[in-house]
């Protein structure tokens, strides 16, 4: 019998993997990808909360209004990662420290 | 367990799975199409969950249009005769150890928490009452959703211009 905590495990599971991604990669459009998973894992945990434990449809608009905010971010994110490549030639995020010299 | 079940484990699996090849891999072009089985998973995910709508949502917008975006931005950040896309890691093992953490403490308060769950709803359609909702209860957030895109969508045009007509 599927369960609440196999989908939390789920999430969880690609929460964590997204916080990897957004550490340890230094190719922007890669940290984006890893920012894609986490997002992706907050819905599924909103979904799961709305299904298993309320009557209503909450969980679900909230669910879709993530996702519109997700594809505005990832427009403007990738807006700035161009104009980091036309800057740097480079899209590395640890070249790109020019506040720090 | 009967086969629902065992094919929900197959596909969480894979899902976890991919997702562990996009943060893992070092080709940037792997990482791009393992994103595309899981968001494929997830929507798979969201078909269990009994919300139809938001899994069609999910295929159009993730995988449509996100993923499309995303593979753009690979493309038009490498020079294209330099086809080894490899992106390199640092931080490792701090990453490593945080996001452990992060796994552990959110598993422990997933399985350890006594979560108060009603009884199973028969599963319906939601797309009739999503539109209701999107016109009643929550048209502030729709109207304020729109606006949040068409800003977007004039910030990323102006930041991506060339700037010798200013």
């Amino acid at each position: 019998m599927i369960t609440l905590q196999h989908y939390l495990l789920v999430s969880a599971a690609l929460f964590s993997l997204g916080i990897f991604g957004v550490l340890t990669r230094k190719n922007a459009v890669n940290v984006l990808m890893g920012i894609e998973l986490i997002l992706n894992s907050a819905n599924i945990n909103l979904v799961a909360f709305s299904h298993y434990n309320s009557a209503n449809m909450d969980g679900q608009i909230f669910a879709i209004v993530v996702i519109v905010v997700a594809a505005a971010e990832v427009a403007v994110a990738l807006a700035l990662v161009l104009t980091l490549y036309r800057l740097l030639k480079t899209v590395n995020l640890d070249q790109a420290d020019m506040l720090k010299r | 367990m009967n086969s629902a079940d065992i094919l929900f484990l197959v596909v969480a699996l894979i899902t976890v799975a991919s997702a562990a090849v996009v943060v893992l891999s070092s080709s940037l072009i792997y990482s791009a199409f393992s994103l595309l089985v899981t968001f494929f998973g997830v929507a798979i995910i969201y078909v269990y969950l009994g919300a139809d709508f938001l899994a069609a949502t999910q295929v159009l917008i993730y995988v449509g249009g996100i993923l499309v975006l995303v593979l753009f931005g690979v493309m038009l950040t490498h020079r294209l005769y330099n086809l080894n896309l490899k992106t390199e890691t640092f931080q490792n093992l701090p990453g490593m150890i945080i996001s452990l953490l992060v796994f552990v403490s959110l598993a422990l308060a997933a399985t350890q928490t006594h979560w108060h769950t009603i009884s199973q709803k028969p599963r319906s359609p939601t797309t009739e009452a999503i539109g209701i909702l999107f016109m009643t209860d929550y048209l502030l957030p729709f109207e304020v959703a729109s606006v949040l895109l068409l800003v977007a969508l004039i910030g990323a045009a102006m930041l991506v211009r060339r700037r010798t007509d200013l």
